[in-house]
């Protein structure tokens, strides 16, 4: 049975436009309930604090906060303030938005990193932006530290750390 | 009762396309009435269908199950939709194998598809809800960002060069110029690759697979049942999956454990002991160029660190001994993601039976797998087949 010809047709970006279609733009609302643990870890970034969780039984530190193991399926034993300084695992320059539109040439460039977190477990990563760098200055193991957004403008959400920054000696 | 023994007894493809034409259940009915006429069987004669298809956000569909039940043949049929992110392509004859494998059908039909040409103008957007709503999305996230970060992690763990992925895009787009379905197949260097638009540093736009529509569809029998309709069937021997922590920011990101994992399973299942020497032909899943390398490994096909060698070595070509994605794999066939991995299983079953046309890896291959991955980089879903 050797597939030779298969059915379908590709449209053309001509023919795709010209062809009739019914268009859809939904104005969607949410609202996402915080819930225990990260509701902790929230309250403790408007205090400047990221907080992880400790578990007895594997002596894990976790990032972020959680209110069971999910290793070892029991209720952590306790919420602690970590640093708030780190070390890049990895990370990237992107030039492209969320949506896919690109970055014009002098918009400044997104640059995710995931950072290990000094006072967690080893390899305890958050996802979180790199800031106040050269693009090119960025390596794998450079250490940074929370920019934190002045205190009275914080909310309680993950953008209070407005992002990392090296560690200058 | 113990397991019955499944085999593969016919199957179909569309054409991948950037926008189709055809709506879902028309893409859905096309695979699904070819796999019937491969295998010389009608409708009625299938038990049960499983249907695989991704997020729903990209046909905004929100019951694709429901919407697309004609087109997969489903009606008045025990139906039932599965679901595991990127990796459902593969997991799709697994949840086949269930229905066969565990008595409860004869034959069931595994259907695949996607369309995610209807999220226009471009489906990245829909990713973004496949971040934490609250620790990760305030920050914009694309989808590209941790493809962008796991590459790097995996390159510089082994000191692979941004040429040493580019060359997987150029083999795998090149093998797809003999694929009928195939959407992007094309001669491109390794210059190409790296000239290409750099999306997110160390991803360029192709190293990245394209947004495809299509449609992909298996049959399974039962092994009384297989013996009775060819005399050539293909078993699903293996199959495993595996998903590993959502705090994917937590793990090292340069080795798939989830896939090795889902591997083991499937390797002990099918009785397979070296993968490395026992496995003829592999089609893991490529929707960058980095994670066919990223999951040789993890399919433990080679060492760690060893694939991208290999790869430059020429031994995953079609004619090397360990010919990886000889279909030209998601960078060239083009990636409509749950079609794509059912695609991958579909061309393990043609090259076991010697049916791949102008693909056919040489040597008479007869045991082979194929792989998916996908969720927040956290699901490996693996079958083996074997003739």
């Amino acid at each position: 049975m050797t597939i030779i010809k298969v059915p379908v047709k590709g449209l053309s970006s001509k023919e795709y436009e010209r062809s009739l279609k019914v268009t859809w733009q939904p104005e969607l609302q949410y609202a996402w309930d915080n819930g225990i643990a990260i509701g902790k870890y929230l309250e403790a970034l408007k205090d400047g604090k990221i907080l992880g969780s400790r578990c007895e039984k594997c002596h894990r530190i976790m990032l972020p906060a959680r209110s069971f193991c999910e290793l070892c399926w029991r209720p952590v034993d306790e919420y602690l303030p970590v640093k708030d300084t780190g070390i890049v695992n990895t990370f990237s320059i992107c030039h492209v938005n969320w949506d896919a539109s690109r970055l014009k040439p002098r918009e400044p460039r997104h640059l995710p990193a995931v950072i290990e977190i000094e006072g967690a477990s080893a390899g305890m990563g958050i996802m979180h932006l790199l800031g106040n760098v050269k693009p090119k200055d960025i390596y794998i193991g450079m250490k940074v530290k929370a920019k934190w957004k002045p205190r009275k403008d914080r909310e309680g959400t993950i953008t209070d750390i407005l992002y990392f920054e090296p560690v200058r000696k | 009762m113990g397991k019955r023994r499944v085999a593969v007894v016919g199957a179909g493809l569309t054409k991948f396309v950037r926008r189709a034409q055809e709506t879902g259940p028309e893409l859905s009915h096309q695979a699904v009435k070819m796999a019937l006429d491969s295998a010389d069987l009608k409708l009625k004669d299938i038990d049960m269908v499983t249907l695989g298809t991704a997020p729903d956000a990209f046909d905004g569909v929100h019951m694709k199950g429901e919407y697309l039940l004609s087109g997969a043949g489903g009606n008045n049929k025990p139906y039932i939709r599965n679901f595991v992110g990127g990796g459902t392509g593969v997991f799709a004859p697994i949840h086949g194998w269930m229905h066969v494998a565990s008595g409860a059908a004869d034959i069931c039909m595994v259907v695949a598809e996607e369309k995610m040409s209807c999220c226009h103008p471009h489906p990245a957007g829909a990713f973004i809800t496949i971040f934490d709503h609250t620790t990760e999305q305030p920050l914009k996230p694309t989808l590209i960002w941790i493809f962008a970060l796991e590459m790097r992690r995996y390159m510089e763990t082994y000191g692979l060069s941004a040429e040493d992925i580019a060359r997987v895009a150029v083999k795998n787009k090149k093998n797809a110029l003999d694929h009928p379905s195939a959407q992007v197949a094309e001669e491109v260097t390794i210059k190409d690759v790296l000239d290409s638009e750099m999306l997110a540093e160390p991803v360029h736009r192709l190293d990245i697979s394209p947004s495809s529509d299509g449609a992909a569809a298996m049959i399974l029998a039962s092994e009384d049942v297989a013996k009775r309709l060819t005399d050539k069937p293909i078993w699903l021997d293996g199959v495993g999956w595996n998903l590993d922590t959502s705090y994917w920011a937590t793990r090292d990101l340069y080795y798939p454990r989830y896939v090795e994992k889902a591997a083991r399973m499937a390797y002990d299942m099918a009785g397979i002991k070296e993968p490395s020497k026992e496995i003829h032909v592999a089609e893991p899943y490529d929707p960058f160029d980095y994670k066919e390398l990223h999951h040789m490994e993890g399919l433990m096909l080679c060492e760690r660190g060893e694939a991208a060698q290999l790869t430059a070595d020429g031994v995953t070509e079609r004619d090397g001994n360990l010919p990886i994605c000889p279909s030209g794999g998601a960078l060239g066939v083009g990636n409509p993601i749950a079609a794509t991995g059912l695609m991958k299983v579909i061309e393990i079953y043609l090259q076991l039976k010697g049916d791949a046309g102008k693909r056919q890896v040489p040597g008479d291959p007869r045991v082979g797998v194929a792989q998916a991955w996908g969720d927040l980089m956290q699901v490996g879903t693996v079958t083996v087949l074997r003739r």
